[in-house]
């Protein structure tokens, strides 16, 4: 385990390497107020954070990522372009593996611009690429866009489509709901009971709590509705399989998903992005024949991340991965206020690239 | 050194544990004033009696500071992360049974399971701005429960008691909160979720797997599991 004084020395480096890549420098609070935090990613990041209380700013977390704060402060004050850089220590609970560091090191490279998605992509990813040459690492991509234009183009009711999408980012459950929304599962308990009739009848307790008996009739309403909907066609449930399990090299994937966008037209303009993003990347100077494409990449991380996403890592058990991003404009919409900017980033962790290097001979 | 024996400090659960230990020819015994949380051993060699909270039986059995403890299973659960690795369940004891469930309004007659829970979650935080609260003090369990299910969208809301009055109250959607009858649940206009509990707890025997077990010390645990008639 590298010593602290190492992992700083480290740290700097990387962020100078960052700044000179025309980034600003930001610095965020440790002190996160809650409330932003849960609101984004609910009960999840409190058994992953620090919490703790002020007396005054009430429930405060232990910054669990920078990404949250360097958004905030962009859209509060941020003019555009911008790229920033940071450095600084994250703190996450580790209750499922007590070997792995619950307070680490990330550097940052965060890049708002609204003119071209696939370049700022681009310049992320080769950025990354090019720093952590040499390394021996494994880079992973995905592209979660992809995965929402296929789900958005279902065909199938605007409620069940709100469904999948919601769940988009927990696999098995996403799976539970497309199983029987497809038709290939019975619908829960209880549903039948609803079909018609009095749903009301025979009770006898009055309405306690917030959730009024308009909001009960209004979802028994949606349920009957739903009850009378076709599943959604086999093929397409297919074609979504063979989308998420695609794993494939950057540029052969790409004709890949040509093929798929045929006979699914919903992703189209996605799979467009795809194939600008990638030639994007090899303009940066990254060989595409050489980095995987997952279709399922980025789908069980926390983050809010809705397009291109990557991870480098290490062949090596145990060890997380050295370096993730992806593009996250929908936390731009959330966090602006009605404001909104296509931004993408990522962070690395110098602690992991130090034990790496220690264990090369 | 002696071999530490932490056991909840009052009410029922002291008497029940008190029981359990006599039928099997070991006999525990406050001692001084009512007041005084002091206790003797007899029937085993070695053994010092710990009276202490039954909540804080977990942290103290994690910590090592006691050899032995009696507690419910769900609190071990709840107040341990990797619990495993601390503690060894040596044997239920048969009482102190209560459920942990999740309970919402009757009226919600359009929920009856976790997936109706998700999908109205989902709706509340549209319709009303915030997440659904569930009022607990089971933190974690729940957390986890609700986690492994796929359902999104929630809160939890800390409740230390009363916990079934918070939906009328309006602090809380729902609830999740440890249940033996059910009595309580239907005076304040609730039912519990379809499919199983979230945990079925009873009063359990534990053993410190932190604590410092020196040689003599194995010994009396040893005497102690053939008094107790524990297969170890």
């Amino acid at each position: 385990m590298a010593e602290k004084a190492a992992i700083r020395a480290e740290a700097a480096r990387l962020l100078s390497l960052f700044e000179g890549q025309g980034a600003s420098v930001v610095e965020t609070p440790i002190l996160q107020p809650a409330e932003t935090l849960l609101d984004l990613y609910g009960e999840d990041i409190r058994a992953r954070a620090y919490v703790t209380s002020d007396p005054l700013m009430g429930e405060a977390m232990l910054r669990p990522d920078f990404t949250v704060p360097v958004v905030e402060m962009h859209m509060a004050e941020g003019a555009e372009p911008a790229r920033y850089t940071y450095a600084g220590e994250v703190f996450r609970k580790q209750e499922e593996d007590p070997h792995r560091a619950p307070e680490y090191f990330q550097v940052g490279y965060e890049v708002f611009d609204r003119v071209d998605p696939a370049a700022a992509d681009a310049e992320v990813f080769a950025l990354f690429h090019e720093t952590l040459s040499g390394m021996g690492l494994r880079a992973a991509t995905g592209d979660m866009g992809l995965l929402m234009a296929a789900v958005s183009g279902l065909t199938t009711t605007e409620r069940r489509r709100r469904a999948l999408m919601r769940h988009l980012w927990r696999p098995r459950r996403f799976r539970t709901l497309l199983d029987r929304f497809a038709g290939r599962t019975p619908p829960p308990d209880g549903r039948a009971a609803l079909a018609q009739g009095d749903p009301f009848a025979g009770l006898d307790a009055p309405f306690v709590g917030l959730r009024s008996r308009a909001e009960v009739e209004d979802r028994i309403t949606a349920l009957r509705e739903d009850m009378a909907t076709p599943p959604i066609p086999e093929g397409e449930v297919e074609l979504l399989g063979d989308l998420l399990g695609l794993r494939e090299t950057l540029d052969n994937v790409c004709e890949h998903l040509r093929d798929l966008a045929v006979d699914m037209p919903a992703i189209g303009a996605a799979v467009d992005r795809f194939a600008a993003r990638n030639e994007a990347l090899a303009a940066r100077g990254v060989d595409v024949t050489t980095i995987d494409f997952e279709g399922s990449f980025g789908r069980t991380t926390m983050e809010y991340y809705d397009g291109f996403v990557f991870g480098f890592h290490a062949d090596r058990r145990g060890l997380p991965a050295v370096a993730t991003g992806g593009r996250y404009d929908a936390l731009t919409r959330v966090l602006g206020r009605g404001r909104e900017i296509p931004a993408v980033g990522g962070v690395i962790r110098p602690e992991v690239l130090l034990d790496l290097g220690e264990n090369r001979v | 050194m002696s071999v530490k024996l932490g056991v909840p400090s009052k009410g029922r659960l002291m008497e029940k544990t008190f029981d359990w230990f006599a039928e099997r020819g070991v006999t525990l015994t406050r001692t001084g004033s009512d007041r005084e949380y002091a206790g003797a051993v007899e029937g085993v060699e070695g053994v010092e009696l710990v009276l202490l909270s039954a909540g804080e039986i977990p942290r103290e059995l994690a910590a090592g500071r006691i050899h032995l403890g009696v507690t419910g299973s769900d609190l071990v659960r709840d107040k341990l992360g990797l619990w495993e690795e601390k503690l060894r369940e040596l044997e239920p004891m048969g009482f102190g049974h209560a459920d942990l469930v999740i309970a919402v309004p009757k009226a919600w007659v359009d929920v009856s399971t976790l997936d109706d829970l998700d999908a109205v979650a989902a709706a509340f935080r549209r319709h009303h701005g915030f997440r659904l609260r569930i009022a607990t003090k089971y933190h974690r369990l729940i957390r986890d429960y609700l986690r492994d299910n796929g359902v999104a969208d929630y809160q939890l809301v800390d409740s230390q008691g009363a916990t079934e009055g918070t939906v009328k109250n309006e602090t809380a959607e729902a609830i999740a909160d440890i249940t033996s009858t059910g009595e309580t649940l239907r005076a304040n206009h609730l039912k519990i979720l379809g499919g199983g509990p979230v945990h079925r707890s009873q009063a359990t025997l534990f053993k410190s797997r932190k604590a410092a077990w020196s040689a003599p010390d194995r010994k009396v645990l040893a005497d102690l599991m053939t008094r107790l008639g524990i297969e170890t």
